[in-house]
């Protein structure tokens, strides 16, 4: 075992010797701080963990990571990670990625990695905008949005990072904020536990081109009715005052926000979180203000009996292990042959 | 097991002895005409001739029945001598049906050999191959000779007593056949009884049906008198170099090569592929190499595809992708990145007719331009090409080589021809070939992700998980010395330098081009790539032997070019260059020798004649003292 495993890791070994270049006021800059605490909590060696990223802004992550680092072509990391945990399963593989790269150009990889399962742990920074080209609308940019490429606001219907992963089958879905610096290393460290893709989105605010876009969920002042943060085994309490929960009503099968003591609501009519529970899942993800609180946290966790890279990986030992052709000169004399 | 076959003298006459023949089967896709050719194949390898054999279908799977898009061919040619094409002219056709018969006879012999099932020449089948009426009847036959036989009929009677539907009775049609021709040219029946009772081992009965098909239509030949007073024919065994031979198709040996360039390299193998014709045929024999340490990776699209193969060589095994035209196109930008962050990567590209989907199942060479040029920016790789179904074991191994000692991309071309064909191969000595293994840098001290190779300027290969050399490579230039991002004017000029650079030095570490034949200093000298090899040799030295000063030089490696190739060109007075595309590799010669080169093109999605380059040979050099 060499010296890095054998010491505690902090933060700051997670840094490295290049200059970050987000604009000052980024996200970004909350989200590596995050990552990095994460990285130190997990303590995997730094050389068994790879970052893999397309492009954007968001793709410049691995950079400012030390640990080993690919930053490939626009929208296909999650072909690149694959890649490698298939090659090597005990690398930790992260994937950074944007709302255009993931789910635009990138959006069939990203659907393929999590129906097939791949032990790897992706980030999606959802700006809602894209940056890097200068500020056009992606695929979560919510209608209306003025861009340079949209000036009479957009017309395409935004999609839902969180619901779109439980729909292809992801495994882990979570969502967390760039600024909820108390909650996000741990939101990403049972990303880590999870075996499987785990797909985290994570709200970014652009200073640049889409200042303020999560305001509505993000103000000191509104975030207690804005935002639920929700746990495994506790009720989906909610409020400043943690005073509202959500009911699910058996007849329409659809949430409804109750306030606890008003028509005789107690806390026993409240929901409680289940991780495991997909529809609760599919749920928890589609809610949007107005009407309800965005849900943050661990919304699914329900690991799958065998990983993808397990799976590829039991096929390679089965074939060592009951191949009848074992060297090239066994394969090159196989079948059918006759002497001259 | 014997390489004589027993040669059963018929009915008291002498068997004619023949040189050479080319017999093509044809059908509709379902009757089983490739499933026929291979075992002929295999039959006629075991008999001791020398062949070549190309398959020839079409892109729809199973086409309305008794159509002429339909209809599946094979041609194989064999004989007493070195076989080196399938033959430019059938001698032997035989159709399954109306619709075989039409597509396929115009390309026979004059008064070559036509076997036809009458059974299927009834008013509905002539009406939907788009017959007016019955060639059998109305003298479009004329100049051939004819065996019509209600082939229909007898393999029902023959298979009756397996109770088997009128059906699957049928479906046993090709066997007849088969077993008709097997007759026709002495061959032993048993390799195929045995196949047969392998592949049906689950269904007896289909498997009996079969042999008795086979049997019904060997009995046929020996026992009823047919037109022309055929006796049968006797092909000798060709004079071929001691050895142990098997049959491989292009498609097989290419994977094997892969194999074993990846343990010559010591690396496991990493291959992600997408399905497209005919390239998928790689992705399947490799499938069941597992034991190999190789990983196949079906992935979502051509693009997820490379990009896997490239994580895997990132990861530190050797990423292998494969495709035909179109699907490399697809992959281009990921072979750039390959590229710009120097990492080892084998792209198979099986060439079809093109552009876009064109003609998926025929042969062309038209992507060479895309694999020497078909990249944004300045962007260097490696190109090989593999020449025939067994070369393509050699080639594998030289593009897998090539890779990993200069960390690069290596574009192998084969082509559908090339891929589907198949030819007796002598098995090759594996322990005699060079290892080249791979080390991966672990040392810390003075490290950068970009330090090169002062030989090759490869950069060194330092894999995820090796301690203490954490570092970040991608698609943005870097720095020539530290590897960090840099947009630094002059050391873009530096990094695009050195990429050019890596690539030109590969040419040391190739052979010199050398004659297939002929003198430097004859007349004229034919050069040629690909699966045009046969055609071209076959071409040179019937010309040779008429007294044309016609030399041959065939390219394995096309880009970079071997450092001799611009001298010995110009050692000749002309050049051509036969291609079966508009006259790419020509356009490269041209441009980097500033060199006359005259192109022969075809791109009809069939390989070249015989006839045609000795027609191009002797239009360069008669009335020049030849």
């Amino acid at each position: 075992m060499n010296e890095q495993t054998a010491i505690k890791l902090t933060p700051k070994d997670f840094a490295t010797d290049q200059e970050v270049r987000w604009c000052p006021g980024c996200g970004d800059y909350a989200i590596l701080k995050g990552v990095q605490k994460a990285l130190a909590d997990i303590g995997t060696p730094r050389e068994k963990t790879v970052f893999v990223s397309g492009i954007g802004c968001a793709a410049r992550f691995p950079y400012y990571i030390e640990t080993y680092g690919f930053h490939t072509i626009h929208g296909r990391a999650p072909a690149f990670a694959t890649g490698i945990k298939l090659s090597n399963p005990e690398l930790d593989v992260w994937i950074v990625s944007g709302d255009g790269d993931a789910l635009s150009i990138g959006g069939n990889h990203v659907m393929h990695m999590l129906r097939r399962n791949v032990d790897v742990n992706f980030l999606l920074f959802n700006n809602e905008i894209y940056g890097l080209t200068k500020g056009q609308a992606s695929p979560t940019s919510r209608l209306g949005t003025r861009s340079p490429s949209t000036p009479a606001g957009s017309i395409d219907a935004p999609l839902s990072a969180c619901v779109m992963a439980l729909g292809v089958g992801a495994r882990f879905v979570a969502r967390g904020i760039d600024r909820g610096q108390k909650e996000l290393p741990g939101i990403l460290q049972q990303a880590h536990a999870h075996k499987g893709t785990s797909f985290v989105e994570i709200l970014q605010n652009c200073i640049v081109y889409n200042d303020e876009v999560f305001g509505d969920i993000t103000d000191k002042a509104i975030a207690g009715d804005a935002q639920i943060h929700v746990r495994h085994g506790e009720p989906l309490l909610f409020g400043k005052d943690n005073d509202k929960g959500l009911r699910l009503d058996p007849k329409t099968l659809k949430l409804s926000v109750a306030e606890l003591g008003k028509d005789g609501v107690t806390e026993d009519d409240i929901l409680v979180h289940d991780q495991t529970n997909h529809m609760l899942a599919q749920m928890l993800a589609a809610m949007d203000r107005p009407d309800f609180p965005v849900a943050i946290g661990v919304l699914y966790d329900n690991p799958a009996d065998k990983t993808y890279d397990a799976a590829v990986s039991e096929q390679l030992q089965v074939a060592k292990s009951s191949a009848k052709i074992n060297s090239i000169e066994e394969l090159l004399n196989s079948g059918s042959t006759w002497t001259v | 097991m014997s390489n004589t076959a027993e040669i059963i003298e018929p009915r008291g006459g002498k068997r004619e002895v023949l040189e050479s023949v080319v017999v093509r089967f044809a059908g509709d896709s379902g009757d089983g005409m490739q499933l026929t050719g291979s075992q002929f194949t295999h039959s006629t390898a075991l008999t001791g001739n020398d062949l070549a054999t190309f398959p020839d279908f079409p892109a729809e799977i199973r086409a309305p029945a008794g159509t002429t898009f339909g209809v599946s061919a094979f041609q194989i040619n064999f004989g007493g001598r070195e076989i080196l094409t399938a033959g430019d002219q059938p001698d032997v056709l035989v159709a399954m049906n109306p619709a075989a018969l039409k597509v396929n006879l115009d390309g026979l012999r004059d008064g070559g050999l036509v076997i036809v099932d009458a059974g299927t020449f009834k008013d509905r089948d002539l009406r939907k191959a788009g017959y007016d009426s019955n060639p059998l009847e109305d003298g479009s036959l004329d100049g051939y000779e004819v065996i019509e036989i209600d082939v229909s009929r007898l393999v029902l009677e023959a298979v009756k007593e397996f109770g088997l539907g009128n059906k699957d009775g049928l479906r046993c049609k090709n066997m007849w056949l088969l077993g008709l021709i097997y007759w026709l040219y002495g061959r032993d029946r048993q390799p195929s009884i045995d196949w047969l009772e392998d592949k049906f081992k689950s269904k007896p009965e289909t498997a009996a049906a079969n042999i008795a098909a086979l049997n019904a239509g060997h009995a046929y030949g020996e026992t009823v008198e047919l037109p022309g007073e055929i006796l049968g024919y006797q092909v000798p065994q060709a004079k071929i170099e001691p050895g142990r031979y098997r049959n491989v198709a292009g498609a097989e040996a290419l994977a094997w090569g892969l194999v074993a360039g990846a343990q010559l390299a010591e690396l496991p193998m990493f291959f992600g592929s997408y399905p497209i014709t005919p390239a998928s045929s790689l992705l399947h024999t490799l499938s069941r190499l597992k034991q190999f340490g190789i990983t196949t990776f079906q992935a979502e699209d051509e693009i997820a595809a490379v990009c896997s193969a490239i994580g895997a060589s990132y990861a530190g095994q050797l990423g292998i992708t494969s495709s035909s035209g179109p699907g490399i196109a697809l992959k281009t930008e990921a072979i750039g990145l390959a590229i710009m962050v120097e990492l080892p990567l084998v792209v198979v590209n099986s060439q079809r007719a093109g552009p876009s989907t064109g003609m998926p199942t025929k042969t062309e060479q038209s992507d060479l331009y895309q694999a020497v040029y078909g990249r944004n920016a300045d962007s260097p790789l490696v190109v090989v090409a593999a020449h025939g179904p067994g070369d393509c074991f050699d080639a594998a191994i030289e593009a897998c080589r090539l890779a990993v000692k200069f960390m690069t991309p290596v574009m192998l071309l084969t082509d559908g021809y090339i891929a589907n064909a198949a030819e007796p191969w002598q098995i090759p000595d594996f322990s005699t070939y060079e290892k080249f293994p791979v080390k991966f840098h672990e040392k810390a001290e003075g490290f950068s992700p970009y330090l090169r190779d002062k030989e090759t300027l490869a950069r060194a290969w330092a894999v995820p998980g090796t301690p203490e050399l954490m570092h970040r490579i991608g698609g943005i230039e870097k720095d020539y010395d530290s590897g960090h991002i840099s947009y630094d004017a002059m050391n873009h000029q530096r990094m695009t330098d050195v990429r050019h650079d890596k690539i030109a030095r590969v040419a040391d570490f190739i052979p010199e081009q050398a004659l297939e034949q002929g003198e430097a200093d004859d007349d004229l000298v034919i050069i040629g790539w690909g699966s045009t090899f046969g055609a071209i040799s076959r071409a040179v030295s019937n010309m040779r032997e008429q007294g044309y000063k016609v030399a041959h030089a065939h390219l394995r490696h096309i880009w970079p070019l071997p450092r001799n190739l611009g001298d010995l060109l110009r050692g000749f007075d002309k050049v051509i260059c036969p291609e079966l595309n508009t006259g790419q590799l020509s356009t490269v010669l041209r441009a980097e020798y500033v060199l006359d080169v005259e192109p022969l093109t075809k791109v009809q999605g069939q390989p070249f004649k015989i006839r045609e380059i000795e027609a191009a040979i002797r239009r360069a050099l008669d009335g020049e003292g030849a």
